[in-house]
C-alpha cells in the first residue's frame, strides 16, 4: 500500500469515511497499474474500484468476497445497484482479484472489534486504522459474516451512492443546470426534458472529487435491497458448468495425492516408495518435510500408489496424547489457573465472591465439546505451476490475497511472482482460509517441474484440518432464596474469536467470566461461527438448567432477564410464538429454546424433538433472525437453514477424537452427516429491526445445539452436557424429573 | 476401451479398475460430476448407468463398457435446463453447489420411476446424497414441484438422449 499517497488515502476515505472505496487509483492522473487491466476497452471508466460502468451502460460490481455459497456476491451487488439506481439486470459482478488494493479493511475490524458500537464520528478513523491493519495482514477474507455488514454497508452502498452523486454532478455541469433539478433512475439521468444514460457522464464524473458524505437511501427508498433476487451463481450450479477448484485444468497437468504426518507436528523420517513406484501410471514420489506425495497420470493412480508407501514418521512426543488426556489437561489447567489467579477475565462485574458467599444455593455444572472438522463437501485441492521463478495457483479460497502472500513466503518467492486464480468453493466454513494444500501443490510442482493438481482424499481432509477446538467450560451460579441467579461464573479453556462469544445478555448482576490457556498440538481453525459454536451451547444450556432449578419456564425465565434488551426480547418472543412454545406435546416429545447474538445478528431457535427407543428425531426447527435488515430475505433464510443443519450435524454426530496424537475419524462413515431422512423441517422468520446490519452466514449455527439438547431434556429428563448427542443412551423411561 | 457417455462413444485409456468418475472427469473433461468421499458415502459422484443412479467413485470403468452413461452435462436439452434443473433454480437450491450435480442426478432418477414421490420415497432415494450446506428442505421442495409439473423425463437408453428426449414442459 506504500504506493498510495496520503492524498489518495484521504480521497478513498472521503467516500463515506471508510477508506474502503478505492476509487482513487483509477481516476485520471492516478491510475493504478493493477486495476487498469480491468478497464479493458475504450469508453470504459472505473468510477471507483467497486463499480465499473461501461459504454453500454452496463454496470459491473467488483466484489471483494469469494463465493462459497453464502450468496454474498449477490447481496453485495444488490447493495451497490440499489444505491446507484440501476436496474438489476444491467448489473453483473466480478470477484476482485487477489491484489493488495482490495485488502478488506472491515473484515479486520469485524474480527478485532467484534460488535462494539462505534460512534459515528469515529467511523472514519477506525476504518482507516483497520484498513492499515488489514493491509499489512494481507486480508481479503470471506468470513466473520463480514460481507454484508462490513463490506456492504461501509463499502458497496457508499460506493454506489458516491458514484451516483458524481454522475449527477457531471450531468449538471454538462447541461448547465442545478444538480437538484436532476433525477437518476434505472441508469439514466433526466432533467425533465433530456434523458441520458449514465455512460454519457462517466468520463466527466471521473474528473470529479468523490463526495465527502454521499447520501445513502433510507429503507423506504430501497428498490433492490430487501428483495430476494435470484442468486447470480446458481444457474451454473445446476448444470455442471460451475468451476470449482477441483475442476481447474491446464495443459500438461498431472495429478497428485498426499499422505501427511498423521500426528500433527511430526516430520518425515524415511519412506520406502519402491512398491508405489511400481504402480502403473506413477510418475514420481515427492518428499516434503511432513508429507509424501505421489504424482501420477490420474488421481486414482496416485491414490492407489499412496497406499503402497511405507513411511516412517519422526514424532516429537505428541503421539501419546488422546482425547481423554486432553480433557484431563483442561480440567487441571482450569483448576490451577483459578487457584493461582491466572484466569483471563472477559468480564468481572459486581462482586461475585460476595454473591457466592451469601448464596442460598450454588449450582455447578460443566460442559464439553469435542474437536470438529469442517468436512467441506469438496476435499482440499489446488493446482499449481511453478516455472521460471513464477508460481501460479488455481484453487478455491476464502482469502485469495492471503494465499498469495503465504504461498510466496512458503516457497521463498516475492509475492509479486505468485498469482492466485480463485474458483468456486465446495464449502468453506473457515477451512478455506488456510493455504496448506495450495502450498503443498506449489512445492510438489517445484520438484517435478510440471503443473500439479493435488487432491486430498476425504480421509486426508478429515485428518489434516484446522479444527474447531475441544473445549471444557465450567459454570457456577449463586441462587437466592427464590431460585433467582444472582451470580454467574464461567471458566473455560481456549479463547479465540469473537471476544464477546462467552458473554450473556441476561440481567445477572454479578458476573465473572474468563478463559484459561491450555494449548494442545491440535491445530486450531475458525469453524462456522468460531467461538460462538461452543459458547452458544454452554451458556444457553446452563441458562436452561438455571430455569429448571428455579422451577421456571425456560422461555419466560430468559424473557424476565432481558428487560434491558427489547431487541432480544422481540426475537425470543416471536420464536416462542411461531413455534407454539406452550402448545401440547405427545409422549417423548419436547421443545427447547435458545438465543444467541453473534456477528451483529440475533437468532432465536426453538427445536421440537421426539425421542423414541433412544432415537432422537428432530422434527422441526423454528428460527427467528434479526440481522438489522435482510438485504436478500431468501438469502438470509438459506443461510439460516444451512447454519442450522451444520450445527445440527455437529450436535448430533460431530466428533473428531484423538488417539495416539492423531485423528481417529476418516470418511463420512466415521464422521456422519445429517441426511435427507433425518433433516428437520426449518421455518425461518425474519425481523427487520433496522438496527445496524449483521451477518447471516454464521449466526444460525450457535443456537441449534443448545435448543436441541434443551428439547431433549424436556422430552426425556436427560441433560446433555457433552456433545455429540449420539454418545448418550437415551433409551430412558420418561420420568418426570426436576433434577439430574 | 470404449464407453458411451451422454450418447457419445468415447475411446479411453485406463486400467479397468479405475472408477468411472475419474475417467469421465480427467479423460472426457466432464467435470460437472464431483468427488466427495471415494467410498460411496456421499453421492457427489452420481451418474446414471442405464438410467440407474450409481456412485461412480466405486464403479470400475471395466464394468460399464456397453452401458449408457449419463452425467449432469447430459440431462439438459441443448442449452435448455432439464425441468428438474429448472426446479432447482426456482427453489434456489444450491448453496456452495458442490453436491448438486449428484443431488440432481438422484432426483431425476427418482422422478423417472415415480412421478409423485412421497416424503418417504424422497428420503429413500435421496439419503445417499450428502449436502454439507444443508439444503435438504429446498431439495425436497424442488423435487415436489418438479413432480407436480409432470416432468417429462429423458429416456437414458436412447442414444443422444440429452438432445432429443426431453419434452417441453409447460408450467402449471
Ligand atoms: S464420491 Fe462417490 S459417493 Fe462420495
Ligand atoms: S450445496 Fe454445498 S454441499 Fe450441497
Amino acid at each position: 500500500m506504500g504506493k498510495w499517497t496520503r492524498r489518495s488515502f484521504i480521497a478513498a476515505g472521503v467516500v463515506g469515511g471508510t477508506a474502503l472505496v478505492i476509487g482513487v487509483g483509477i481516476r485520471p492522473g492516478n491510475r493504478n497499474r493493477k486495476l487498469e487491466q480491468y478497464v479493458t476497452s475504450d469508453g470504459e471508466h472505473l468510477v471507483n474500484a467497486w463499480v465499473k460502468i461501461d459504454a453500454q451502460n452496463q454496470v459491473t460490481a467488483i466484489v471483494p468476497h469469494s463465493e462459497m455459497g453464502q450468496g454474498a456476491q449477490t447481496a453485495l451487488t444488490q447493495m451497490l445497484a440499489d444505491e446507484l439506481d440501476v436496474d438489476w439486470d444491467a448489473v453483473s459482478f466480478i470477484e476482485a482479484p487477489a491484489e493488495d488494493v482490495y485488502a478488506n479493511g472491515p473484515v479486520g475490524k469485524g474480527f478485532v472489534l467484534g460488535d462494539t458500537k462505534i460512534p459515528n464520528a469515529l467511523v472514519g478513523t477506525v476504518d482507516g486504522l483497520f484498513q492499515t491493519v488489514a493491509n499489512s495482514m494481507h486480508l481479503q477474507i470471506t468470513g466473520g459474516s463480514a460481507s454484508v455488514r462490513a463490506t456492504g454497508v461501509y463499502g458497496m452502498r457508499v460506493a454506489g451512492a458516491a458514484a451516483k452523486e458524481m454522475l449527477l454532478e457531471a450531468a449538471a455541469k454538462q447541461w448547465n443546470v442545478p444538480v437538484a433539478s436532476l433525477t437518476a433512475k434505472s441508469g439514466m439521468i433526466s432533467d425533465g426534458t433530456r434523458r441520458e444514460p449514465y455512460a454519457t457522464f462517466v468520463a466527466a464524473a471521473g474528473e470529479l472529487q468523490p463526495p465527502y458524505t454521499p447520501k445513502l437511501k433510507t429503507a423506504d427508498e430501497f428498490t433492490i435491497m430487501g428483495k430476494s433476487k435470484p442468486r447470480l451463481d446458481i444457474p451454473s450450479k445446476v448444470d455442471g458448468t460451475a468451476m470449482f477448484g477441483i475442476d481447474a485444468k491446464i495443459d500438461g497437468m498431472v495429478y497428485a495425492t498426499i499422505a501427511a504426518a498423521p500426528v500433527f507436528g511430526a516430520t518425515l523420517k524415511s519412506v520406502d516408495d519402491s512398491k508405489a513406484r511400481e504402480v502403473k501410471g506413477v510418475l514420481d514420489v515427492v518428499k516434503l518435510d511432513d508429507a509424501v506425495a505421489v504424482v501420477a497420470n490420474s488421481y486414482w493412480t496416485a491414490q492407489k500408489a499412496v497406499a503402497e508407501l511405507d513411511i516412517e514418521w519422526q514424532n516429537v512426543g505428541q503421539d501419546t496424547v488422546d482425547s481423554k488426556s486432553i480433557f484431563e489437561q483442561f480440567q487441571n489447567d482450569i483448576t490451577a489457573a483459578v487457584a493461582n489467579g491466572d484466569v483471563k477475565a472477559d468480564i468481572d462485574a459486581g462482586d461475585s465472591d460476595a454473591a457466592f458467599a451469601s448464596a442460598s444455593r450454588i449450582v455447578e455444572r460443566q460442559y464439553k465439546v469435542p474437536y470438529l472438522a469442517h468436512a467441506c463437501m469438496e476435499p482440499m485441492n489446488a493446482l499449481a505451476l511453478v516455472d521460471q521463478g513464477n508460481c501460479e495457483v488455481w484453487t478455491g479460497s476464502q482469502n485469495p490475497l492471503g494465499f498469495k502472500h503465504q504461498i510466496a513466503e512458503a516457497i521463498g518467492f516475492e509475492a509479486d511472482n505468485v498469482k492466485v486464480n480463485n474458483f468456486f468453493m465446495g464449502g468453506g466454513f473457515g477451512r478455506r482460509s488456510r493455504p496448506d494444500a495450495a502450498i503443498q501443490a506449489a512445492k510438489i510442482s517445484m520438484q517435478v517441474g510440471k503443473p500439479v493438481k493435488l487432491i486430498w482424499s476425504r480421509e486426508e481432509d478429515t485428518q489434516h484440518d484446522f479444527y474447531r477446538p475441544a473445549v471444557l467450560s465450567k459454570f457456577r451460579a449463586a441462587l437466592d432464596d427464590a431460585g433467582n441467579p444472582v451470580a454467574w461464573e464461567n471458566h473455560y479453556v481456549d479463547k479465540h474469536e469473537p471476544a464477546e462469544a462467552p458473554l450473556i445478555p441476561y440481567a445477572i448482576n454479578n458476573q465473572a467470566i474468563g478463559s484459561v490457556d491450555s494449548p494442545t498440538h491440535i491445530p486450531f481453525g475458525a469453524w462456522r461461527s468460531v467461538d460462538h459454536s461452543q459458547h452458544g451451547f454452554f451458556t444457553e444450556s446452563f441458562m436452561d438448567e438455571l430455569a429448571i432449578e428455579a422451577g421456571a419456564d425456560p422461555y419466560q425465565f430468559r424473557m424476565d432477564r432481558l428487560k434491558a434488551h427489547p431487541r432480544h426480547q422481540k426475537v425470543l418472543s416471536v420464536a416462542a410464538e411461531k413455534a407454539n412454545w406452550s402448545g401440547p406435546l405427545g409422549k417423548g416429545q419436547g421443545r427447547g429454546i435458545a438465543l444467541q447474538e453473534s456477528f451483529g445478528s440475533l437468532v432465536a431457535e426453538v427445536v421440537e424433538v421426539t425421542v423414541t427407543k433412544g432415537e432422537v428425531s428432530v422434527d422441526k426447527v423454528t428460527v427467528v433472525v434479526d440481522a438489522g435488515f435482510a438485504v436478500s430475505p431468501d438469502g438470509v433464510k438459506a443461510q439460516m437453514e444451512s447454519g442450522v443443519l451444520y450445527g445440527l450435524t455437529a450436535a448430533l454426530h460431530g466428533e473428531v477424537s484423538i488417539e495416539n496424537g492423531r485423528v481417529v475419524q476418516g470418511n463420512f462413515d466415521t464422521y456422519p452427516m445429517v441426511r435427507m431422512d433425518t433433516a428437520p423441517q426449518i421455518d425461518t422468520h425474519i425481523i427487520n429491526s433496522m438496527e445496524s446490519w449483521g451477518g447471516a452466514g454464521e449466526p444460525g449455527t450457535p443456537g441449534i445445539a443448545p435448543a436441541l439438547t434443551n428439547a431433549i431434556y424436556a422430552a426425556t429428563g436427560t441433560r446433555i452436557r457433552d456433545l455429540p448427542v449420539s454418545q448418550y443412551d437415551l433409551d430412558v423411561d420418561f420420568v418426570e424429573s426436576d433434577s439430574v | 476401451m470404449e464407453i458411451t457417455v451422454n450418447g457419445k462413444v468415447h475411446t479411453i485409456e485406463a486400467e479397468s479398475d479405475t472408477p468411472l468418475l475419474w475417467v469421465v472427469r480427467e479423460q472426457l473433461g466432464l467435470t460437472g460430476t464431483k468427488f466427495g468421499c471415494g467410498i460411496a458415502q456421499c453421492g457427489a459422484c452420481t451418474m446414471h448407468v442405464n438410467g440407474k443412479p450409481m456412485r461412480t467413485c466405486v464403479l470400475p470403468v471395466g464394468a460399464v463398457a456397453g452401458a449408457d452413461i449419463t452425467t449432469i452435462e447430459g440431462i439438459g436439452n441443448q442449452g435448455e435446463l432439464h425441468p428438474v434443473q429448472q426446479a432447482w433454480v426456482d427453489a434456489q437450491v444450491p448453496q456452495c453447489g458442490y453436491c448438486q450435480s449428484g443431488q440432481i442426478m438422484s432426483a431425476v432418477a427418482l422422478l423417472a420411476s415415480n412421478d409423485d414421490p412421497s416424503d418417504e420415497d424422497i428420503n429413500r432415494a435421496m439419503s445417499g446424497n450428502v449436502c454439507r450446506c444443508g439444503m435438504y428442505g429446498r431439495i425436497r421442495t424442488a423435487i415436489k414441484s418438479a413432480a407436480k409439473n409432470e416432468v417429462a423425463i429423458y429416456d437414458p437408453k436412447a442414444k443422444g438422449a440429452q438432445s432429443s428426449n426431453v419434452e417441453e414442459v409447460t408450467n402449471g
